[in-house]
């Protein structure tokens, strides 16, 4: 007897539906457990001051390295893994090199994160001199999201339809200006996944930054490169806070209150990216 | 995508400026490095220091006591806190690289052996302990508690900690016995977890450092042998040394201190400084 | 040569150039991992550290072998990913094709979010809140399990998995879906027999960074696997503590010198190899089925 693939239809539907509420309830659970123990911990003073003892005071010094870290890990990898993604999908020849290379850059996703800061902190800080910098920082964060900017980007690009190239290169465009004005655009929205997804794990891991962030400052970093680069970090703060002070913790919500900050902070800075991608989505043209 | 590179250079340039307008650089300025279970105190020191002498820069940091111990070998830091004592190794390093180290000792920190309130035991002798962290012994009630399997935590391989704790309590304070922790012993990365987890299990036990033992758990009275006084771990029975699992914290500088080093150091041990000290949770000399 | 010429040369020589330098990057890791761990194989030998069963790196002796941990990471990564590529398609297909408009957007956009739980976060909630539930339902002695870390890892590569395959799949041209339709399938038909197989290499892609992100993970694992090295029982050893090869690497470098951290490297170019081969493999998979 055939089952009636309508009958098989809403079937899967319906576990599709569910499983997708699965998948919410966990983050909703995390957030609103953060809420709960950390909101009490942020105030004005919190936001603003620097970090005191017993991991009393504020973050502020930790809140204005996590964004100049973001911004700088955006700035560098955006346009290298973009330009890397572009030249792998249209400009190279689809051999087994760019398969290797391809395969290569997948895999590095799997580098454990504790070893990128391991490599970022004996090229960047040691050898090429850097001092533990903001720009070892962002330069070590950026080559950890690489992968998944590149892959993202590359992909979209892929997906777009050939027939669009070919009409603008029929219309007497050079290759780069089909690339800019024909396909980019449509790989837009595909571009800004690899690019969110990038933003909330440079922003939120500990491990690539370990060696690299400060454990505690008093003044805000002054400069990229050497001494006066040295920042904090909100995740390493956090971990700090969490692991390292015991009892003797002025406030013990302190932690939950730097994760809340942080999660906030991330959502701010990726908003623009995902309102922008979701009014693209909309008016995708084939 | 020209306004992302608009974007980007504006934001370097912005960075820079404001790199180039402040001038903060002290005239004198000391770095810290070494030992987690100090990053907190070391703070504490720094901030209520600077406090007094607002010439003076300190800059701390944590990353390990054999990251400290490292850093100032190789001249990258002025004073290394250590949760633990230079290994031979490192001084013979050290001193092929023309530095000699000179230790200090700043205080005192007892290590708490600790079981859920829900456990039933009160107090073991350290060969106790030790049979429990190397496999000897398996089930509670070989100690006198209920008929369970003993689920046992430790700080990880590379911690100052797990390392006195190996050569004081497993060894006997033999540093080359070689009593190992069992493989099923869970290895975890910082204190805080453990106290977690002792806490919300009754047949774990654990230890660690006085400075994280909360409400929530059980501090056991420990004992030399089964004759010997069982004693908790309070600030008196550490620096009367009469606890018998306890350790010194130290600070190492390159030779004898001297100028604003010398300042700090000496802030560290007098009056002030060990208050701070007390109040980070250790004890103080 | 004009203007546009010398334009057109100059912006292909700077792509060339950026492609260029992740791969540049991409090698400077490997030769860093094999220029710190490459020194430890010239005082060990291959088969007792691949086979060898204690993992003591600090006593004298020092013993370096990493089966259990091997093993460990075996266990805890299968399990992740055997949770996280079901319910990332599931996710995937749901958010690509069944849920319109604004609720598309406000689900793709909460499962990135994940992404921005710093994993410290996740680790010590998980470790606690959820270790302690696994602790209640299996009734173990400990919540800290492969089980548990497995778990969290899946949580953490979903935003990976959903996202990027949500855009291959939404990627497939409209008229694929029309074709299929006008030709009297259902709506899953048209997904099941056309869509997906359109869309194939872009959610191999969104697959194969979702498990390297499941292997990369350090603190949760650190925080959640119980990080005991003991070779597990099959299978019910994903119900007792494990430890992992990114565990190990996460909690001993930072107090680890001189032979112990070359292990660790050994270690990370082990690992690296590990998900090399299985990228490898899962491209081979792939390529053929396209050639097909």
């Amino acid at each position: 007897m055939r089952i009636n693939p309508r009958h098989t239809e809403k079937f899967i539907f319906g576990s599709l539906f569910s499983v997708s509420l699965i998948i919410l309830v966990p983050i909703s659970w995390v957030l609103l457990i953060t809420l709960k123990y950390g909101l009490s911990v942020i105030n004005l003073d919190f936001l603003t001051k620097s970090p005191t003892f017993n991991a009393g005071g504020g973050i502020y010094p930790a809140i204005l390295g996590t964004i100049l870290l973001v911004i700088g890990t955006i700035v560098v990898s955006l346009p290298i893994g973009l330009g890397a993604a572009i030249y792998l999908s249209e400009y190279s020849s689809k051999n087994l090199l760019t398969r290797i290379i391809r395969i290569g850059i997948i895999s590095l996703a799997g580098v454990p994160s504790i070893v990128y800061g391991l490599f970022g902190f004996s090229f960047f800080v040691l050898f090429l001199g850097f001092d533990k910098s903001l720009l070892a920082g962002a330069l070590t964060l950026s080559l950890m999201i690489l992968p998944v900017v590149i892959t993202a980007s590359r992909e979209a690009i892929d997906a777009v339809p050939e027939h669009f190239r070919e009409v603008s290169l029929s219309l007497g465009a050079t290759k780069w200006q089909t690339i800019r004005h024909a396909v980019i655009p449509h790989a837009l929205s595909g571009i800004l996944t690899g690019t969110i997804l990038g933003i909330g794990r440079a922003a939120g891991e500990t491990a690539p930054i370990l060696l690299i962030a400060s454990a505690w400052l008093v003044n805000t970093p002054t400069s990229v490169v050497g001494r006066g680069g040295r920042f904090m970090a909100l995740p390493n703060y956090l971990y700090s806070t969490y692991a390292l002070v015991g009892k003797s913790m002025e406030n013990p919500n302190t932690p939950y209150g730097i994760a809340l900050v942080l999660m906030l902070l991330v959502f701010l800075i990726t908003l623009p990216a995902i309102i922008i991608r979701a009014k693209l989505r909309k008016e995708r043209k084939w | 995508m020209k306004k992302f590179f608009a974007l980007g250079l504006v934001l370097i340039v912005i960075i820079f400026a404001v790199g180039c307008n402040s001038s903060q650089t002290s005239s004198k300025s000391i770095e810290v490095t070494g030992s987690d279970t100090m990053v907190n105190l070391a703070r504490g020191w720094a901030q209520e220091f600077m406090a007094e002498e607002p010439d003076i820069e300190i800059s701390v940091d944590g990353g390990g006591s054999s990251v400290g111990i490292q850093a100032l070998i190789n001249g990258t830091t002025d004073i290394a806190n250590a949760s633990r004592e230079m290994k031979p190794e490192e001084i013979k390093t050290a001193r092929e690289k023309g530095v000699n180290p000179k230790e200090i000792i700043v205080g005192y920190d007892g290590i708490v052996v600790a079981v859920s309130p829900k456990n039933p035991v009160n107090k073991l002798t350290i060969d106790e302990i030790a049979g429990i962290f190397s496999g000897k012994t398996t089930n509670w009630k070989q100690v006198g508690g209920d008929d369970a399997k003993i689920v046992v935590f430790s700080r990880e391989s590379s911690s100052g900690t797990y390392e006195f704790f190996k050569e004081h309590v497993l060894n006997k304070g033999d540093s080359k016995g070689s009593i190992n922790f069992a493989p099923s012993v869970s290895l975890l990365n910082n204190s805080s977890q453990i106290v977690d987890q002792i806490a919300s299990n009754p047949k774990a036990i654990g230890y660690f450092g006085m400075g994280y033992a909360t409400k929530d758990i059980k501090e056991l009275e420990v004992a030399k042998n089964k004759s010997g006084p069982y004693l908790r771990p309070t600030i008196e029975k550490v620096k009367s040394k009469e606890y018998s699992i306890s350790r010194s914290l130290q600070v190492y500088t390159k030779g004898e201190p001297k100028g604003e080093i010398k300042k700090f150091v000496d802030f560290m041990l007098d009056g002030k400084g060990q208050s701070v000290l007390e109040k980070a949770g250790f004890v103080s000399l | 040569m004009n203007l546009k010429q010398i334009r057109e040369f100059i912006i292909e020589k700077a792509i060339f150039l950026c492609g260029l330098v992740s791969i540049i990057g991409i090698i400077l890791i490997f030769v860093f991992l094999i220029k710190e761990g490459g020194s430890f194989f010239l005082k060990e030998s291959l088969r007792d550290f691949l086979l060898g069963i204690h993992w003591y790196p600090t006593s004298t002796p020092a013993k370096f072998g990493i089966l259990p941990l091997i093993l460990g990471s075996l266990l805890v990564t299968g399990a992740a990913i055997s949770i996280a590529v079901p319910l990332g398609v599931a996710g995937a297909i749901f958010i690509a094709e069944i849920a319109k408009g604004s609720l598309k957007e406000f689900l793709k956009s909460s499962v990135e979010l994940i992404q921005a739980i710093p994993s410290v976060v996740l680790g010590f909630l998980g470790a606690k809140a959820l270790g302690g539930y696994v602790m209640d339902w299996f009734n173990l002695s400990s919540g800290l399990t492969a089980f548990t870390a497995a778990l969290l890892l899946a949580f953490m590569a979903l935003p990976t998995i959903i996202s990027v395959m949500e855009d291959a799949i939404t990627a497939v041209p409209k008229r694929y879906r029309e074709s299929a339709l006008a030709m009297g399938s259902t709506k899953w038909q048209a997904i099941y027999r056309v869509v997906l197989p359109a869309a194939a290499s872009g959610m191999a892609a969104a697959i194969m960074l979702g498990i390297g992100r499941a292997i990369g993970e350090t603190m949760v694992v650190a925080m959640a696997s119980g990080n005991a090295a003991i070779i597990p029982g099959f299978p019910s050893g994903i119900l007792g503590p494990v430890k992992t090869l990114t565990a190990t690497i996460a909690t001993e470098t930072a107090e680890a010198s001189g032979r112990h951290i070359q292990s660790l490297f050994a270690i990370a170019i082990a690992l690296f190899l590990i998900t090399l081969g299985v990228n490898v493999s899962a491209d081979f998979l792939v390529h053929k089925k396209k050639v097909k």
